[in-house]
């Protein structure tokens, strides 16, 4: 998260993890090697999001998680002001990615270590990994110079 | 354009039981009070009845979202059916109603006894209204959101809202015109939940929840439930109340059906739906008398008016200004008994409850001037929206 919580020393809420099952293994657990992992059809090259192995463009079935650049920019995004529960940070923010390596494939995420009020639209970003449990889960934060 | 069925069927009553923050009535005696006026109200009595639908059936859990399916109203009531059937996955709460129209244009029902109970003003002691997370892990529509601190669908909403303002210049004093506009006339509802007026000062110092969203821009939760009858128009025409008719639905989907990936984040799901609606009539905008749309968030409200055309594309900033035209002496009177965003959200039923109560003469102090024919009206956000114009024969 972007900014400690309050002074009343409450532990931040703990991430709600999703429910893993074949389809959807490789996003969740990329990370473990640094990896943002998309599903991508290996006959026409798209990029095919939520994860599975059938490709709506060209309808192969040939189609496997790979290593995209974690490079993208915020279509949107939107500042939480409300502390739904106890330990929430004043202010974090919710966002949703654009992958530099196609246009249709959006990624909802909290942008990070940046004031929450800095983000913008179409801002430049970049992922990285919080692990929790078996997972690795996918946050973004302001692209760093190249 | 007669072969379209929703033509073939009319609201022929209507029925809302006690509506508040925390009921002394069971969510179940609730969706009697209503079902019961409404059937009253149509004419009929309990033996007619043979269809119930309802959105989305019994959640079976404690958030109060749906917590009365078709089972128990049936029981209830000893009903005898020929079709019944409630389902999440429509376009919005009016996919109840659509599927209604294609119970009558099988030939199964007469009269179709539809509801929508909300139980959230008492579950809200131990829920967030509209509640997502459910377990230790999520499964289901919000798993690629659980991870990121989603605890309310406001926050999600707002990845929509806020690309909204961002393209249309929206501003703060325009968007708040409309939680001011719908105030004004649930003051004149004695149903509504909040009556006392309040102004754009009001709501440019309430609390910013998610940006773009202040706590005004937000519907209440209630513990209410909401009947219609909606019957075949030969029946309908022998029965007390002038048929309100079905003249024209939307019901498509045609972007991706997700609340991740869909990419018109500025209008959400709603032009297409609008577009087919008007496909299917020889009615235009400017045949509307009022429109009473969806508002869960206003921005709902605010993208209906330019998606079902009644301005242009990111026009809703001026069309709104100063709330004049939406207001219920205006030129199209909008949510006019207060929306959920003051009368309580009966989630998109109470538009249907008010759309009837304003063709039949019945709003009192709220009363739209002028003997009004015909009401835009449309329900849900995000990748889920439906339409109906309703024109009383």
């Amino acid at each position: 998260m972007a900014q400690p919580a309050d002074s009343d020393q409450i532990p931040e809420p703990k991430r709600t993890l999703p429910v893993i099952d074949k389809d959807i293994e490789a996003y969740w657990t990329g990370g473990k090697n640094g990896e943002l992992l998309i599903y991508r059809c290996q006959d026409c090259q798209y990029y095919v999001h939520p994860p599975v192995g059938f490709c709506p463009k060209c309808e192969s079935g040939d189609v496997i998680p790979e290593a995209v650049s974690g490079h993208g920019h915020v279509r949107s995004f939107a500042i939480n002001y409300k502390k739904w529960v106890p330990g929430l940070p004043d202010k974090y923010v919710m966002a949703l990615v654009v992958i530099d390596e196609q246009d249709d494939v959006q990624l909802p995420c909290n942008i990070i270590n940046c004031d929450p009020e800095s983000v913008t639209m179409d801002m430049r970003v970049q992922v990285l990994f919080e692990q929790h449990e078996d997972l690795w889960i996918p946050l973004f934060e302001p692209e760093t110079g190249q | 354009m007669t072969e379209y069925a929703e033509k073939n069927c009319a609201i022929t009553g209507i029925g809302l039981s006690n509506v508040s923050r925390q009921a002394t009535r069971s969510a179940l005696q609730l969706t009697i009070d209503a079902a019961m006026e409404a059937i009253k109200d149509a004419g009929l009595r309990r033996e007619d009845i043979d269809g119930i639908a309802s959105w989305p059936g019994s959640d079976e859990n404690e958030t109060g979202f749906s917590p009365v399916g078709t089972p128990q109203l049936q029981d209830a009531l000893r009903l005898k059916v020929n079709w019944y059937g409630a389902g999440r996955e429509a376009p919005g709460q009016y996919g109840a109603v659509f599927n209604a129209i294609g119970a009558i244009a099988a030939g199964l029902c007469r009269n179709v006894l539809i509801f929508r109970t909300m139980y959230e003003g008492t579950a809200r002691k131990k829920f967030f209204a509209n509640s997502l997370m459910k377990g230790n892990r999520q499964a289901g529509t919000y798993l690629w959101y659980a991870p990121y601190h989603l605890y309310s669908i406001s926050l999600q909403q707002s990845l929509m809202f806020n690309k909204y303002v961002h393209k249309s210049g929206i501003k703060p004093e325009q968007i708040g015109q409309i939680a001011v506009n719908q105030r004004r006339n649930a003051s004149l509802n004695p149903a509504a939940i909040y009556r006392t007026p309040i102004t754009i000062d009001d709501y440019m110092n309430s609390q910013i929840i998610t940006t773009p969203l202040r706590i005004y821009d937000c519907d209440v939760p209630i513990d209410g439930s909401t009947a219609i009858i909606v019957s075949r128009m030969d029946v309908a025409r022998d029965l007390p109340n002038p048929p309100v008719k079905i003249e024209a639905i939307g019901s498509c989907m045609k972007y991706r059906n997700s609340w991740h990936q869909l990419d018109c984040l500025d209008t959400q799901a709603q032009p297409k739906v609008a577009e087919m609606m008007w496909g299917r009539t020889d009615l235009t905008v400017d045949d509307v008398d009022m429109a009473q749309l969806y508002d869960g968030f206003s921005f709902h409200t605010i993208n209906w008016l330019e998606n079902f055309g009644f301005c242009e594309k990111y026009g809703a900033k001026d069309f709104i200004e100063n709330g004049t035209r939406i207001a219920l002496e205006g030129e199209l009177p909008v949510n006019t008994g207060g929306g959920a965003l003051s009368a309580g959200r009966l989630h998109a039923f109470g538009a249907l409850h008010e759309t009837c109560t304003q063709l039949w003469g019945r709003g009192g102090e709220r009363q739209v001037k002028g003997d009004p024919k015909v009401v835009a009206t449309s329900t849900a956000g995000g990748p889920l929206a439906g339409a109906m114009l309703l024109v009383k024969d």
